[in-house]
Order: C-alpha cells, then structure tokens, then sequence
C-alpha cells in the first residue's frame, strides 16, 4: 500500500491498466487543446492584452497626461475634467493616491490608445461592470487597444490594495453612441 | 502505557524508541516529540488565522460590515500570514517528519537542529504576526513594492523561512539515513515519495523567498534604494504560488495515505502515481505567470508557456491523481467485497470516520472548486476578466481551505491515536466535523467566486464606495454573495473550532492508546464482507472500477463545460488588442 515501499521491487515496469492509460491520453491532449486556445486566441480572437509597454518616469507621465488633458477637456465633472478624445487618439489616464485622472469621454465602436500608468504605488484597472481588469505599475507605461462596444456610464475601480484610501479610488469613463 | 521504550544503537548515534501496537514500526521518541510540537504550532495559528478570517468575511457582509477599514487590512493582512503560510508551513514539517522517521521506521535526522528550526519557525511567525498587529505593516501578505512595512515584518517571514528550509533538510537527511542504515526494502513508499515531492518544492519556493525578501527587507531598512515592482513579483510568486504547490504534494500524499490506513488501498499503478509527483516537481515551479497575466512589462509567449506550466504538464498530474486516488478507494473496497453495482463501495465507504470524510470531501472539492477554477483562471486572456477580482481568493479557497487544510485535519484524526496515542473525544461530534467545516468552505469559494465574476475587487473594505468622490454600485447579486459568503464563513468557523477544540481536548484528555485499543482509535472502518482470493486487486491492469470511470467523466464534462462558458464571456468583453 501506498505507506509502505511497493511489493514488487521492480515496480517500474509492471503495466498500466488500461482506463488509467486512457485517462492519461484524454487529460494530456485536453491540455494541449487548452493551451491551443490562448494561442489560437491570440490569432482570431479580440480580447488580447497588448504587449506594448515603455518605461517613463512618473513625472514625465504626468506631463504627458496633463497635456493630453488640456487639449480635450470639454468640462467637469465632481471637480475633474473630462477629456473627449478624437476616436483614434492617444488617450492618458494616470492613477494615483486615491484617484483615476482624468475622466474620459469615448464613442462607442471607435478604436483608443489608451497609456496606462502609475505615478506612485501599483494600481488596479478595474472597468467596471464591464469587468476589464489591468495591473498598473509605477515606471511602466501600458498601452492598450480599446473599443468599448456599449455606451453608457463605467467605472474605474482600484482593485491592488494601495493604502487606506484604497477603496474610495473610483474613476470614470463616459461612452456615448 | 504498554508501549515499550529501547534504546537502539544505529549508525553510531543513540535513539531512543517505541513500538507502535498498531504497525509494530518503531518510533523514534525525539521525532514523535517534533511532530507533536510542529502539529501543535500549526494549530494554534489555524485558531488564531480563522478568527481573522471570519473578520474579514464579517465585513465583506455588507449588512454586517464589522470592522472599520484600518482593522480591515490589518486582519486581512494577518489572516493570510497566519494560514497561508504559518498553519499550512508548520504542519507540512509535521507531515516531512512522519513520512520519514515514522513510515520509514528511522530515527530522525539531527533532532536538535530540528528543534532550532522550530524555534525559528516560531520566533518568524511572532515577530511578524506582532509587526502586523501593531498596525504599521498592514501591506497585505504579498507585500507588493512599493508598498513599505517595517522591516521586522519581512525578517519575521525570513525568520520563519529559515526554519522550515531546515525542516526540508531535516526531511533530506533522515532519507538518506534510513536508506544508509537499511531500515526499509526497495523503494520509498509513495506517500514519502509525495512527501518528498513536497519538500524539494519546498527548498525552491523558499529559496525564491529569500531571494525577494531579503533585499526588500535591506530595502526597507533603507540600505537598498529601490526594488522593481515587476521582478519583485515574478519572484514573490515564485514563493507565494509555488509554497501552495507543498500544500498540493502534501496533500495528495495525504489523500493516498489516510485510504491505506482506513481501506488498506494501494495505488492502482506506482509508476503513474509517481510520475504524477515527479510532474509536480518538473513544472509547477512556473506558477508566478497565474499573478501576472495582465501585468505590463511581460510577453504573451512567457505567459502562455508558463501559466500552462508547460502546457499543462502539471495540471495532467493532478488530473492523474484525480483518477487513480478514487480508484484506489474502489479497488480496496471492492476487495473489501462491496461489489454490488457501480456505487456500493462509495456507499459503504467509512463516512462516519472524520478522517475518510475529510479526505475524500477534500479531494472533489479542491478538484471541482479548486482545480477547474484554477485552470480558467489562469487561462491568459479570461484572467482579465478575473485578476484581482474576489474570484481569486474563492479560487485559492477551494484548493487552500476545501483542499489543503480539510485534508490536514483529516490527517489529523489519525495522528492524534497514532503518535500522540490517544483517543479522539466526543467521537460524534468530530464524526460531523469536516462536513460542517467542509460546507462552509465549499461556500466560501462559490459565493467569492460568484462576487469576482461579477467583478467584486478583492482587498476591498467597501464595496458601496460610499466615500468616494464618483459613485458606483456593484450589482445587488454581488451584496447577496458576499452576505452569503459571510453566513458559510461563520459555517467554516464552527467547523474549524470544533477541529481545535476536539483535537486539542484528545491531546489533552484522551484516553491512552495501547494495543488493546489501537485499531478502535483510528475510528470506524468498513466491516469487510470476505477475506478471501480478492488479494489481487492492486495488480496493475486486472480490474474494473466502473464507479470511479463514471466520476472522472462527470468531473471532466464539468470541465469542458465550465472552460467554454468563460470564452463565451470573454468573446462578448469590449475589444482589447
């Protein structure tokens, strides 16, 4: 049994029963097939997170995604700006102790850039009820293909806990049809 | 007690032992002392970790909401500490310890160098446990950069590794003294070979651990400048996943060791059940890729290979546990000679024994909740769908709490007669306890799951953001979740009380086991229905076991069908490229 040496020295070249070896054979081309998938998935499919990132410091982040704000806000909302950009735009949106910057307004069916960083602590990107959810790092700029296919209101929670005002990050992202 | 004492001389180094009445193995008296200490630390830190845990579903329970946000992440961060590492470490150097010297019939390796690795062990497991209650290290276990604690949090986890890489050599040493002195014939036993398994992940995982946290300790105390968040993960993980993989070893070994004991069943093949460990060691070390699936900075080819583990290599060897552990049990039971239709020998299985119940509820719960889970979760793209969402931790719930630690208490219920020579108390009670605690787990992990996929941060105190500038509400199915999570929470807790209370009070006031009394105490088993020319099943490839062939499709059609529907969700998730 399986607390004592087995019976058989050579235990090693006694066969395997027939179903084990048939479960064996399933199981290991179920993994194939599943790993398949990603790969396949990569090729056909439209849910795929993009590979392209940068280093940046912080402060360059930061410039870069107050420029970007100034040159598409089109008004405020609770104290933030809401930029609308171009369909096809560079979009920014920072995050930060406790907040996602700015508010952005897209359309719906159009295709973003959207760069993704952090200007202290990691960050979750939590689109919400969406449920698209990113890693944010400090240092590393992430630019992901986006193309919202509803229109509505969403929201941005912070899902990597980053201190006491961890749960009160929510930022915003408008789409309109 | 009619248990004698000798003093045997082997290899030049005196041991004293006893004989077991039951096994007639001998006992080494300083490892019986080990796994005693071991077992015990492990479940005071279990009592200890479950109060926080049940803290922490308390609050989630929005009707409830108990502690404010502050205590909130100290008690998440102290829950995880405390069982995910300092419960599961300690009794898996217990596990270590008894598969050598006990099952190999040895004296233990340098005992007292074992005593220093459960000194330190201890004194890690204080210093950061009193570090996080002080409330200045509240970073959660993982600790991501650049979050910062204090510096004793990180010695505290070094200190505590230290300890248990000792165990793992402690482990090493008695093999290679049992194999020197010829205190067994042939190859080790399966179990010890699971054992085995567990300890060289082990040795791995911790010394990934050292190599993270020791910088990041120098880190904190401000004579290392800066930490990159990205490699501190790949590293972390390369502890805090891989250290669940021990978990994974041990228990699988355990699953193979408490139907010997109970059923006398054996293996239906050691060379595929041990292929099977051996693919644990090959390929689940890769596990770091399941926590960083959306992270920037790392290709899609590394995460494809490697949250795989190589293709799913590894995820085949838990699938070939899957199948040949539950035909293990048939094949015993049959022989045992409950051979009428497919289900007799599940039937008649020793369901009242908390040991076999605890088993064999561990084993299709962390199949079924953890294993599937586990696998979607850490398909590449459906992750984003789910990181960092409460799915995670229902996941890790599944294979740590329905798994691992259901498993360990089973184990438990054998120890206390075997090394600890005495009987379980209120053997009733212990007869409901995995049941109950197995329930609230199995809640546990459904209920979370069910809040992740509506999209449910984990680590979060409020999931009504009532102080948040910009309002949202998570679905109202979500608050029903997490209020049901909260309800199976206090579930488990009774269980898992009952667990320490039980085992605690036969430690204590148990009746004395002897020969007389020996088989009575490891609780009831199936009455065999005929002794007879049966003896051969266990032969490889001479039976049918068309109960088990009928659970292993029913598991893999829960499978196929639970992977599709999550593609199926995800084809419908705004673009991503």
């Amino acid at each position: 049994m399986a607390l004592t040496s087995p019976e058989s020295k050579i235990w090693w070249n006694l066969p395997i029963g027939r179903a084990e070896l048939v479960w064996i054979v399933i199981a290991f081309f179920w993994g194939v097939f599943m790993f398949g998938m990603m790969v396949w998935w990569h090729l056909e499919g439209n849910q795929n997170l993009s590979n392209e990132v940068y280093r940046i410091s912080p402060a360059k982040f930061e410039e870069r995604t107050e420029a970007f704000t100034e040159k598409y806000t089109v008004r405020e909302e609770a104290g933030m700006p809401v930029a609308k950009p171009e369909p096809g735009a560079e979009v920014y949106m920072l995050s930060r102790l406790w907040e996602w910057w700015p508010i952005l307004e897209l359309k719906k069916g159009q295709t973003y850039r959207l760069h993704l960083s952090s200007l202290d602590w990691q960050h979750g990107f939590s689109l919400q009820p969406v449920n698209i959810n990113i890693q944010v790092h400090p240092g590393l700029e992430h630019v992901v293909t986006l193309t919202p296919t509803q229109s509505g209101e969403f929201s941005v929670v912070c899902n990597e806990f980053c201190g006491e005002g961890h749960h009160t990050m929510v930022g915003r992202i408008h789409v309109v049809d | 007690m009619s248990v004698t004492a000798e003093t045997g001389i082997i290899g030049g180094i005196a041991a004293k032992f006893r004989t077991c009445p039951a096994t007639g193995l001998k006992v080494d008296l300083a490892a019986e002392r080990l796994i005693k200490a071991n077992a015990v630390a492990a479940i005071v830190f279990l009592a200890i970790g479950g109060v926080f845990g049940l803290l922490v579903a308390l609050t989630r329970w929005q009707a409830v909401h108990l502690l404010p946000s502050d205590l909130f992440y100290l008690v998440l961060t102290a829950h995880g500490l405390d069982v995910l590492l300092v419960w599961i470490i300690f009794f898996e150097i217990a596990v270590l310890y008894f598969a050598s010297a006990i099952l190999l019939n040895c004296r233990l390796a340098t005992p007292r160098i074992a005593w220093v690795a459960f000194g330190l062990m201890m004194v890690g497991a204080l210093l950061a446990n009193i570090t996080v209650l002080q409330g200045e290290a509240s970073v959660m276990f993982t600790s991501y950069v650049p979050l910062k604690a204090p510096p004793n949090f990180y010695l505290g986890i070094i200190l505590f590794a230290v300890g248990a890489l000792l165990g793992c050599f402690i482990f090493l040493g008695t093999l290679v003294i049992a194999k020197e002195e010829k205190t067994y014939e042939g190859s080790i036993p399966l179990v010890t070979f699971g054992a085995l398994t567990a300890c060289i992940i082990a040795v791995f995982t911790i010394a990934s651990g050292a190599i993270i946290l020791i910088p990041t300790w120098l880190w904190s105390l401000g004579y290392i400048s800066h930490i990159d968040t990205v490699m501190y993960k790949l590293v972390w993980w390369a502890m805090g996943h891989s250290s669940q993989q021990i978990n994974m070893a041990a228990q699988v070994a355990i699953w193979y060791a408490i139907p010997a004991i109970l059923l006398g069943a054996k293996p239906l093949s050691e060379k595929v059940s041990r292929s099977a460990f051996l693919m644990y060691i090959l390929f689940l070390q890769l596990a770091s890729a399941h926590h960083m699936l959306v992270e920037p900075g790392i290709s899609s080819e590394w995460k494809v290979f490697n949250t795989s583990y190589a293709i799913y290599l590894a995820v085949l060897g838990s699938m070939i546990h899957g199948m040949s552990i539950p035909g293990a049990i048939e094949a015993a039971q049959r022989g045992n000679g409950f051979t009428n239709g497919v289900f007799e020998w599940l039937r008649r299985a020793p369901w009242n024994n908390p040991a076999f119940a605890g088993m064999f509820l561990s084993l299709v719960l962390f199949g079924f909740l953890g294993g599937i889970s586990g696998v979607v979760l850490g398909t590449e793209q459906i992750n984003i769908m789910l990181h960092n969402t409460l799915y995670v931790p229902g996941h890790f719930h599944a294979t740590v709490v329905a798994g691992t630690t259901l498993a360990f208490m089973a184990i438990t219920y054998l120890l206390v007669p075997l090394i600890f020579q005495r009987e379980i108390i209120w053997p009733k009670l212990a007869k409901w306890q995995p049941y109950l605690f197995g329930l609230g787990a199995a809640g546990i992990s459904l209920f979370m799951m069910g809040a992740g996929t509506l999209g449910v941060s984990r680590r979060h105190w409020d999931i009504t953001f009532s102080d948040a500038t910009l309002s949202f509400d998570y679905p109202p199915a979500a608050f029903l979740m997490l209020g049901l999570n909260g309800m199976s929470a206090i579930l488990a807790a009774i269980g898992g009380g009952l667990f320490v209370v039980i085992i605690v009070a036969s430690v204590l006031f148990g009746k004395k086991v002897d020969a007389s009394n020996i088989v009575a105490a490891l609780g009831p088993t199936p009455q065999k229905q005929m002794s007879d020319a049966v003896k051969s099943y266990g032969n490889a490839g001479t039976f049918h076991l068309p109960g088990t062939y009928i659970l292993v499709a029913i598991f893999f059609t829960a499978f196929v069908l639970y992977y599709f529907v999550n593609w199926k969700y995800l084809s419908e998730l705004w673009q991503l490229g």
